[in-house]
């Protein structure tokens, strides 16, 4: 038996001892740094203890904006890129030629670099001084005139900001719930038909209910993946994302930690903190609500 | 007469079905159309000269003279070769470390019985549910006073380890029948010889998905390599693009930006066609992305 412990200490020792040094441990020290207050990392001093740093983060413009703008993200992108995809998805289930060529196709963002394809919207929408972009052609045919969604007004990089997050994350989604409708049992369609229940009761009645399961799971997962928004900003707005007034709370963390703004490893912890309680109460929302909504 | 009135209803209800089909096919080709264009709008821009693409103030959507300059400048005006190397190297060391911790871990939770198991496997599974974010700033501060900002140990170690890949290769290791186990170990097979010979084997499937979730989560990654990094000698492609856009070929080279993209994406995009099936397989399993 003894021989059986040291055995098994032996094949989980590099695991615990990763995720001892960058999980645990820091787990516990994010919780002490977001206390301490006036932490200096120069000289890795501190002056106080207490909930001053919280108070600092809440009452900081960048962060409000951050957390203004990542909450609008979550509850724009959400619902639309879960509805969207709900909606790919029952279209190619409902047809066998081309399917798989558009499967492919769809699941291409998913395996694309953020940073890289976030530049090629960042182009398609820019308007410069010598070009104002496709997508401002596109506009001026329907008659309108050229929009500045880079540096423009607010709701004009927020839709750009939104589109790339739904383009972004939709192949997951899309994916997901394909397979969640394929297995749905051909028997209770075929029943419906028997009866000759009308088609969109059969996917009120039955569909939705088989697979609501998936959705929720996706739009939990939605939930937390939004709240985390970053580098998408990052790819379409560039590094400096409080000059661009289109920060979200995790850049906000980062922008506290390194860079021009950084040096503030407290700060960061409060926000870092504050974000976990957010995502942690919405998740447990969801839950809840696809306890009672969910049929298993 | 009713005969013919239902052959009308049945006619009427394919002409329906084919209008249905129809709109169903025009709305999934609009979708793949968006999906596609930012993909050939970017070779397009990269095949553009410079001077082309200035001097168009509406873009076109073809271009008659293509040209593989910007290829050129990509990696003879910016270190693009550097960065596509250094990723290469990162994703291949990380992904190689993390499979050692992971099947060793993964082997020690399905077939030894050892003192505290669940209670050990149950504090792994905990500490699935923190988030990134909550750890990097320790993390952060750990790596710099190590010294190891600009190196590839300061990049690496960190993402070495997932409880989610534990978790998914423990629950393969399960299925495999004791009765294997116990008659190896009749036979005097040692732990270390029944996980490589039959174990690996058995289960490759669930290690090649881990494999490939670790892969494409390595070349993208960003927000650390950032963090981590900022001597160029270092950067991984992600932040190279971003160095590019910033600083790059003058502000403005969009075409010479467009074949550095084309350059970063390509990679991932072969991969995924090469094993479409076994990607998907894998994502569905147990990805999510952000």
């Amino acid at each position: 038996m003894k021989n059986k412990n040291l055995k098994a200490l032996l094949f989980l020792l590099p695991a615990i001892l990763f995720l001892g040094v960058f999980m645990v441990y820091p787990l516990i020290d994010v919780l002490i740094y977001s206390f301490e207050e006036g932490y200096n990392s120069a000289s890795q001093s501190f002056f106080g203890v207490g909930a001053y740093n919280y108070s600092y983060v809440l009452h900081d413009t960048y962060f409000l904006q951050a957390l203004k703008n990542t909450f609008i993200i979550v509850i724009i992108t959400v619902p639309v890129s879960t509805l969207l995809a709900l909606l790919i998805s029952l279209g190619l289930s409902s047809i066998k030629p081309l399917r798989n060529l558009f499967q492919t196709v769809y699941f291409l963002p998913y395996v694309t670099n953020t940073l890289a394809v976030g530049l090629v919207f960042m182009i398609l929408f820019k308007k410069t001084a010598y070009t104002d972009g496709l997508v401002n052609m596109i506009i001026k045919m329907f008659g309108s005139g050229p929009i500045d969604f880079i540096d423009g007004p607010y709701w004009a990089k927020m839709f750009v900001m939104c589109f790339y997050t739904v383009w972004v994350v939709l192949p997951f989604k899309i994916l997901i719930l394909t397979s969640a409708l394929a297995s749905v049992k051909e028997d209770y369609y075929k029943a419906a038909k028997i009866d000759g229940t009308p088609k969109f009761r059969t996917f009120y009645k039955i569909t939705i209910p088989m697979i609501s399961p998936m959705i929720f799971y996706l739009v939990i997962t939605g939930f937390i993946g939004a709240f985390k928004a970053y580098s998408d900003e990052v790819a379409i707005f560039g590094t400096d994302l409080n000059a661009a007034g289109m920060n979200t709370v995790v850049g906000y963390i980062y922008d506290m930690l390194y860079g021009d703004s950084g040096g503030y490893p407290s700060y960061a912890s409060a926000a870092a903190i504050l974000l976990f309680l957010i995502v942690f109460t919405v998740t447990v929302i969801n839950l809840m609500i696809s306890k009672k909504k969910t049929v298993y | 007469m009713k005969k013919s009135t239902s052959k009308q209803a049945t006619k009427i209800r394919k002409a329906d079905s084919v209008l249905m089909k129809t709109v169903v096919y025009i709305m999934l080709g609009i979708w793949a159309l968006i999906v596609l264009f930012p993909f050939y709008w970017m070779v397009l821009s990269s095949l553009k000269s410079y001077s082309a693409y200035s001097s168009e103030f509406t873009p076109k959507f073809i271009t008659l003279e293509p040209t593989l300059d910007n290829y050129r400048s990509a990696f003879t005006e910016v270190p693009l070769g550097g960065y596509f190397i250094n990723t290469v190297f990162f994703t291949l060391a990380t992904t190689a470390l993390m499979l050692f911790v992971t099947i060793f871990a993964a082997y020690a939770f399905a077939r030894i019985d050892f003192k505290g198991k669940n209670l050990i496997f149950s504090l792994f599974l905990a500490l699935m549910m923190i988030p990134n974010e909550l750890v990097i700033i320790t993390n952060f501060v750990t790596v710099t006073n190590l010294g190891l900002r600009n190196t590839f140990s300061g990049l690496i170690l960190p993402s070495v380890a997932s409880v989610f890949y534990i978790y998914l290769l423990k629950e393969n290791f399960e299925q495999i029948p004791d009765e294997l186990y116990r008659a190896a170990k009749v036979d005097g097979t040692s732990d270390l010889k029944y996980l490589f010979k039959v174990m690996i084997p058995v289960c490759r499937p669930t290690i090649v998905t881990v494999i490939i979730l670790k892969v494409i989560e390595c070349w993208n990654s960003y927000v650390w390599p950032r963090l981590i990094t900022d001597d160029p000698a270092y950067f991984l492609v992600s932040n190279g693009i971003q160095a590019i856009r910033e600083s790059g070929f003058g502000r403005e080279n969009v075409p010479a930006m467009m074949a550095a993209v084309v350059v970063i994406s390509v990679p991932l995009i072969v991969l995924f066609l090469i094993f479409r099936k076994k990607i998907m397989e894998g994502v569905s399993r147990g990805g999510t992305k952000g």
